[in-house]
């Protein structure tokens, strides 16, 4: 299975992650390697299976609506990049 | 001190054969002189490991202290330390200090266990050898050209060169099973949802499950007593009692039904591995358990399910690394779309890149029905397969991994060749099993381990077998050359 250049370049718009120009072909190999071994699963018949999604059919547990958790955002933005006034800054967005 | 097993470090401890202090130091003497042959600890926390020493050997002294009390571990770096750099291997995380701890991280220290520092591993936990690590890869303390294993191949390698007696580690595919395999040591990969995922960096959520590396499964089991919890942070923690994992370690294993699956002996399987993993199985046959031939017939779609599954969840929680809040951002971004795109080009390494890729690509329109979904259908029948062995058998066991540690470098450019190196452990993952690695013999002076995979919850059981296989045997003793 080959996965084409334009298939690639709209993967790394999904995934955010830029791409150049030198690496793209070996890209495109590492990808096409790994979708020709999940490909082995198109020919299981899995007609009337289950998907599963937890192995112990567990579901999420619901609690009430209270407050759990004290502020921490003078914590947290500690380890941010770049903050002001309490907020996360980022480029520019909108002129 | 460092040749001795925790739990003989327990009694040394209670006994005052030797203070936390003295030990604690010992422990960091060794880290500081051998490490830099392996490259297994990536952080050093001394000062705090003292600190924390001095306040067990106070409780030791007062008579109230609690299981691990005084006894230095390490943890995976994948785990959350308040104040201590997590990095998960990786660039994105390498200034990350989180400022809280993660719940497994919280049980050692209610356990009045001693942080030495944390170890090296595969980039985000996707590697099987290591050599992912931003960090560079692990040694192999049995052969320094050789890979330790991965993802915990840090945890592995330490515990082998006996710069900790124990450690903790994560497995998603192998991770724990198969550098304890390659490293000469017992490590344990409970059932889904017994330890606690909260503050363990996720990688795969459906499939993460974090455990314990120590020398013998008895270690094993004083880690597990103290790792295992219900957790409300973590909405997938099963809420069950914790039994004694020390308790039953001496049962007899007279009349256990040990089933050997025909597929985990088939064509790859080293000759030598072989040999030692049958011989280990002839030993616990001759204590009185009954080997029974059964059939697992999907295990072979167990990593191309896997490769879907991993790599989708993967791609989602790793969404959250965009250079915003914590950890690498890259340098005069020329607006947001490019902070995101080039904070995650340089913040990953190539391993971590393709599998998001690869989880995009089948979580994408017009393929989620074909790959994620079609996945989750296999992988219950995988799980079928293991129901239904396990109505004839109370264990599993076979090798934990085709063959002993290779060269670095040996798995070449082509992803799939690492990929086919968990062939025998993902299975459990799929299904949410416990497995575990015992070490069982050395082919060419390179370990090889006896995986034992158990039914949901069965970890006692599992512990028992590994146990009494270690009362008969001495692989679990064998070290490294220069290293005992």
């Amino acid at each position: 299975m080959n996965i084409e250049r334009h298939e690639i370049e709209k993967l790394a718009t999904l995934s955010r992650i830029a791409i150049n120009e030198e690496t793209i072909n070996q890209v495109s190999q590492g990808l096409s390697s790994v979708l020709e071994l999940v490909d082995q699963l198109q020919a299981v018949d899995t007609s009337g299976v289950d998907a599963m999604s937890h192995p112990l059919q567990a579901n999420q547990r619901l609690r009430e609506d209270e407050v759990s958790e004290i502020n921490q955002r003078e914590a947290f933005q500690g380890i941010a990049p770049d903050t002001e006034d309490g907020l996360f800054l980022v480029p520019k967005v909108i002129e | 001190m460092h040749n001795l097993t925790i739990a003989e470090l327990v009694q040394g401890l209670q006994s005052k054969k030797f203070t936390s202090v003295e030990l604690t130091q010992h422990f960091l003497d060794r880290i500081a002189e051998l490490n830099p042959d392996y490259n297994a600890v990536i952080t050093v926390t001394a000062e705090q490991a003292l600190k924390a020493a001095t306040a067990a050997d106070q409780r030791l002294a007062a008579g109230n202290a609690p299981a691990l009390c005084g006894v230095p571990i390490l943890h995976k770096d994948i785990f959350c330390t308040n104040g201590v750099r997590t990095s998960c291997g990786s660039k994105m995380l390498d200034n990350f200090i989180p400022p809280y701890n993660a719940t497994v991280v919280e049980n050692f220290e209610q356990a009045g266990a001693v942080v030495l520092g944390k170890t090296n591993m595969d980039e985000f936990a996707m590697g099987s050898s290591n050599e992912t690590s931003f960090y560079g890869p692990v040694k192999n303390p049995w052969a320094t050209d050789c890979v330790p294993g991965g993802s915990s191949g840090g945890s592995a390698a330490a515990v082998a060169a006996r710069l900790a007696p124990g450690a903790t580690a994560t497995d998603t595919g192998g991770s724990i099973r198969q550098p304890a395999a390659l490293c000469g040591i017992t490590g344990l990969k409970p059932t889904y949802g017994r330890v606690s995922r909260w503050g363990m960096i996720a990688f795969a959520s459906s499939l993460d499950q974090g455990g314990p590396m120590a020398r013998t499964a008895e270690d094993c089991a004083l880690l597990l007593n103290c790792m295992a919890s219900y957790d409300d942070k973590d909405s997938t923690c099963i809420e069950r009692e914790v039994p004694d994992y020390s308790a039953s370690l001496n049962s007899s294993i007279k009349g256990l039904r040990i089933g050997v699956p025909k597929e985990y002996f088939s064509d790859g399987l080293n000759p030598g591995t072989e040999t030692a993993v049958r011989s280990a199985l002839a030993e616990l046959e001759a204590q009185g358990a009954e080997l029974v031939e059964i059939s697992l017939p999907n295990s072979a779609l167990s990593v191309p399910a896997y490769y879907v599954i991993a790599p989708a969840e993967a791609s989602a929680n790793l969404s959250r690394f965009d250079g915003v809040r914590y950890g690498y951002r890259c340098e005069e971004p020329k607006d947001l779309e490019d902070l995101y795109c080039r904070t995650r080009a340089e913040g990953f390494g190539e391993e971590v890149q393709r599998r998001i890729l690869i989880g995009t690509y089948c979580l994408s329109a017009g393929y989620y029905d074909a790959y994620y979904g079609k996945a989750q259908q296999v992988r219950q029948l995988i799980q079928q397969d293991f129901a239904t062995a396990f109505e004839q058998v109370d264990l599993i066991m076979g090798p934990t991994c085709p063959s002993p540690a290779f060269k670095f470098g040996s798995k070449g450019d082509d992803p799939v060749a690492m990929y086919l190196e968990d062939i025998y452990t993902i299975a459990t993952n799929l299904a949410g099993l416990p497995g575990m690695s015992v070490p069982c013999g050395l082919v060419d002076n390179k370990p090889v381990g006896l995986q034992i995979i158990g039914n949901y919850f069965d970890e006692a059981r599992m512990l028992n077998a590994a146990h009494q296989y270690q009362q008969h045997t001495e692989w679990h003793n064998a070290a490294p050359e220069g290293l005992v």
